[in-house]
Formats: structure tokens, sequence, C-alpha cells
């Protein structure tokens, strides 16, 4: 009997980390190649083990083309990502506590409208809102990248502000709003505090979708000297440069080691908000 | 609800006038009404408008009528084409991603040791897939000496140039995309925690097989999340762009020109932005009824728990 439970163990722990490795597989072999000499990458491909490890490969990449680096791409993406992480804040949680706790009226409708925008898709308003910013002087600018933010462009993050809100006590309010608090100091003063788990959800969510995004910095920027990580990965598959695999990998993984390092101390919050999304909306 | 009467008690009636809280209430969600009033609906009704125009951005546009949309479906082979390739594309990953996603979930509820770890493993994929670094990577993997084809050959299987054959390319992005089951997992994983254990109890003791106490139990249980998961990943199907137009390109003979690649040709490599307006609400149209559908089917299949357990 104990006998076949122990077998019933290995074969669960022993197929989940066999299926576990063509999982990580690919990420593995990115990390291998950006460390092989470049003429091992295609040659024994498969192999995760580089014959001899080349850090050369991240300074190469790291100069990046011309007088352009990586830095300066890091530098921007930081930017961006920064700004685009306090709007984020700034318009999430005063919106969503407009919704959760303030009576005003066309409250409902207007959050059924909040809630519809969360499955339009981002194409239909990308070409008049390029229009729009093209007409505003805003192109080839951060401007259409961070603003968005500031106005709650992204209504998924107000909806996970606005269930988290929802499940606070509301005599916590009501005691302040007897003590002679504004509606502003209750804002401020009990529910920002209590919702801090919340926004460091929403501060990680944002932070992803705003590193990895492609499509909006693709249509507004230009300047390459204004480029994000992902404009200047995209470089080196450009059939038109000379392509150098080593310093292409080497700089793959040094775009993902942000993401990485994030997932590993906050993965809590990151579950925690693709749960609350799912399960209890 | 009694919320909302606690609300109404609360913030109106005998302790603020109705004005008073109208007014804190717009100042609150000002932020977000600005933009869904500048940033949403103003652009949605310009982009209808331009959907009946031609337009280069440099000229001022000029009323076509319907020309754009006849066009469309009488006269270009390629937006045939990305529908096509994006039914494909949504249908060939949707289901598979789900149904990995729900597999791994089932492994992953269990009380055994090591599960924590194995479920960051499995969700490392999603956290990094959607980057352009991954994009990248994945042409090299798939390319005609990556990684892929090394392994195939071990067992004899002739190499395939994954990403340029026609019959390949559109598989490898759906590989691309199943693969990062992540987030649709967790969800599962939580919902197949929140049924009663008491209910596969039950169904043991009365002698019902595993098989049979999926089928019965785990899906009408998991059948809200399962919804949920349904509508979003279809959605975000729809709207892919970034595999295809960094992987593939479109190409090889428009066989990966997704819907949202073909747009962006439209709209900013030949500055047709009225004729790219008509595609954008061709989509908003298609998304309406897919989800249309996929919530007016969910009565039938979707089973909760309580009437308030919405």
């Amino acid at each position: 009997m104990k006998r076949q439970k122990n077998l019933k163990t290995l074969i669960y722990h022993g197929s989940i980390w066999i299926l576990g490795l063509f999982m990580i597989y690919p990420i593995l072999w990115t990390i291998a190649s950006s460390l092989k000499p470049e003429n091992e990458i295609f040659r024994n491909a498969a192999s995760l083990i580089p014959s001899e490890i080349r850090w050369g490969n991240f300074l190469k990449g790291w100069e990046g083309f011309g007088d352009l680096s990586f830095a300066t791409f890091f530098i921007n993406s930081t930017f961006v990502t920064t700004m685009v992480v306090i709007g984020t804040l700034f318009s999430s949680t005063l919106v969503a506590f407009g919704f959760a706790r303030v009576n005003f009226r066309f409250r409902m409708p207007l959050f059924v409208c909040m809630i519809i925008t969360l499955m339009l898709p981002q194409q239909v308003t990308l070409i008049p809102q390029y229009i729009l910013f093209h007409k505003l002087g805003w192109v080839n600018t951060y401007l259409p990248l961070i603003v968005p933010a500031f106005i709650g462009g992204i209504p998924f993050f107000i909806f996970l502000m606005v269930q988290f809100i929802r499940g606070i006590p509301r005599e916590l309010d009501e005691a302040a709003y007897m003590d002679g608090c504004s509606t502003f100091g209750i804002f401020w003063r009990v529910i920002l505090p209590l919702t801090m788990p919340a926004l460091a959800t929403v501060a990680i969510f944002s932070f992803y979708w705003t590193w990895d995004d492609f499509m909006t910095p693709l249509v507004y920027l230009n300047d390459t000297k204004l480029y994000t990580v992902a404009l200047g990965l995209q470089m080196f598959s450009d059939p038109s440069s000379l392509s150098a695999w080593g310093p292409m990998f080497a700089m793959s993984v040094a775009s993902i080691i942000p993401q990485l390092l994030v997932f590993l101390f906050f993965q809590k919050y990151l579950v925690e908000g693709i749960t609350a999304g799912g399960v209890k909306g | 609800m009694s919320e909302q009467a606690d609300v109404a008690k609360y913030n109106s009636g005998k302790l603020q006038k109705q004005w008073k809280v109208d007014l804190i209430g717009f100042a609150f969600i000002a932020p977000w009404l600005i933009g869904f009033l500048g940033f949403i609906i103003g652009p949605m009704i310009a982009s209808l408008y331009f959907s009946f125009t031609n337009y280069d951005l440099l000229s001022p546009p000029t009323w076509i009528g319907l020309d754009n949309y006849i066009n469309m479906f009488t006269n270009d082979s390629r937006f045939w084409q990305a529908i096509k390739v994006t039914f494909i594309f949504v249908f060939g990953s949707v289901p598979l991603k789900l149904a990995f996603a729900l597999f791994v979930a089932m492994l992953f509820n269990t009380k055994r040791r090591g599960v924590g770890l194995y479920r960051t493993l499995y969700y490392v994929p999603s956290i990094l897939g959607g980057s352009v670094a991954i994009a990248v990577v994945w042409k090299q993997l798939f390319g005609r000496e990556g990684a892929i084809n090394d392994i195939l050959s071990l067992f004899g299987i002739p190499s395939v140039s994954w990403v340029t054959s026609p019959d390949f390319a559109l598989s490898t992005l759906i590989i691309l995309v199943v693969w990062q089951f992540g987030s649709p997992m967790l969800i599962f994983l939580a919902g197949l925690k929140a049924i009663p254990a008491e209910l596969y109890e039950a169904a043991a003791v009365d002698g019902a097989s595993p098989l049979h106490q999926f089928i019965k139990i785990t899906i009408p249980m998991l059948s809200p999340v399962i919804f949920f998961n349904l509508v979003m990943q279809t959605i975000q199907g729809f709207m892919a762009f970034t595999q295809s137009f960094l992987i593939t390109e479109g190409g090889p003979m428009d066989r990966t020109l997704f819907y949202a690649v073909y747009l962006y040709e439209k709209a900013f490599a030949h500055f047709d932005m009225g004729y790219a307006s008509a595609l954008a609400w061709i989509l908003l149209l298609i998304c309406g009824i897919f989800t249309a559908f996929i919530f007016r089917t969910a009565k039938s299949w979707v089973y909760y728990e309580s009437e308030g357990g919405k």
C-alpha cells in the first residue's frame, strides 16, 4: 500500500518536472545562447551548456547600434514605465474610490460604460487616437504613451481597485465621517492606506504591460533616440542590420531581467491580481 | 442591493445634499471621465466618420460613403485572408490554451509538496512570453537551424523551416500563444480550490469514476471561470499583433496575416486611415458578435451556485 503511494508520488513529480522542462526550455535556451560563442549558437543548437562562457555578448550588445547604446533604451523604458505606473496608481485609486464609495447620480450607468471599455479592442481607438495625437503634435514624444495612464487608460485597473475597495468595511468610512472627515479625507486617510496590497498589484501589472508594450511605441516613436527597449530589440531582427546573434540573445536576456526580478519578489501580488479579476469578478 | 441603500443613507439623505455628492463623485471619477469622453468615445465617433471617407492624414478627409466597406467585402482578398488567418488562430489557440490551463491547474490542485515551486515554473513563460525578447528569440528557436529542428533530428524527423514555411508558420505562432497558458491556469486553480471537497467525497461514495466526477462536478462548478477565461482569451486572440508582426511579418504569402497586422499596415504603412478605420469597426463588430454569442449561450452552460454569486 505504502509502496504504491510512493510510486504514485514519484510519477506525479516526475511528469511535472518533464513537462516543466518543456515549459522552461525556450527561456533556458535564450539564456544559454546569450552566453555561447557566436559560432556555436546554431551548431549544437539544442544544447543548453555553452562550451565556454562569453560575457562579451553582453558588452557588445550593450553598445547597441551606431551611437545608440542599450543604456539609452533602458533609460527611456524606465522613464516611460515609471511615469505610467505613477499615472495608473493616481487615476485608478481616485476613480475606483468614486465608483465604490460615492453615491453620485449616473454612477451605475457610468460604471457599466467602464466595464464595457474593458472589452474594447485596442485597435478600434488606435487610429483616431493617432490622428488626435498627430494634430496635437504629440507624435514622436512620450506623451501618447504616458498621458492615457493618468486618465484611466486601462480600465482593468479601475475595476480591480473597485473590487478591492468594496471589500473594505464601510463602518470605517462612517466612523471617519462622524469624526468630521471630508470625503477626500476618508479617501486619503482611511481607504488609501488599506489598499496598499491592491496598489502593489496594480503597479506590478502596469509595469509589466508597459515594459512589454510594443505596438504603442511602434506607432508613436519614430526617432531612434526615443526608442524603448522593446523597439531597440526589434532593431536586431531588422534585415538591413548585420545580424549579430550573440548580442541579440544577450540583450533579449537583459530586457527580461527586470521582469524576472519583479516576478520573483512580488509573485504573490501578481497571482492575486490575476485571480481577483477572474474569480471574484 | 443593501450596499447601495447603505451608500445612499450615508452619503445623501440627512447627511449631505445630493448635488454636493454629485460634485464630489464626479471630481473623483474626473480623470477616467475625461479619458472616456476624450480618448475613447470621441475617437470612436471620429473613427466611424473616417470609415466613410478617404483620408491620408495630409489632405482633409473626403466623403466616399460605403465605398470602404464595399471594397473590403467585394474587392479585397487580403481582408478575407486576414479574417481567415485570425479565425484559425483564435479557434486553434484558445481551446488548446484553456485545455492546457485546466489540465495543469488540476495537476496543481493538490496538497503535495513542491506545488508552489511548480506553479512558479509553469507561470514564467506567461510573464515573458508576450515580450519582444521572446518573439525575437522564438524566430530563431524555430528557425531552420534552431533548437527545435536540432531536437527533432534526434528522432530522425527532417528539419522544417517553421517560420518561413506556409504550412507551419501559423502553427508556430499558435504554439507560442498556447505556451503562455499561465493566467487562465491561475484562475482555474483558484476556481478549483473553491469547489467543496464534500461534493467529490459524496460522488466517490456513490461510486462515480474520476471521469464522471470531472464531467458532473468539476466542469459545472468551474463553468463561470471557464466563461470568464473564454471571453477574455477570445478578445485577446482577435487583437493579437506582436507575434505575427515580429516573428513572421504576416508572411509567408500572408499565411499569418493577423487582422491587427493588416490594419496596422493599412494605417501606418499606406496611411489609408479611412480604410483602416473601416477595418477597425469590422473588428469591433466581430468581437461584439462573439462576446454576445458567448454571453447568450452562457445561460445554458454556466452554472451559478447562488443568484447573488454573479
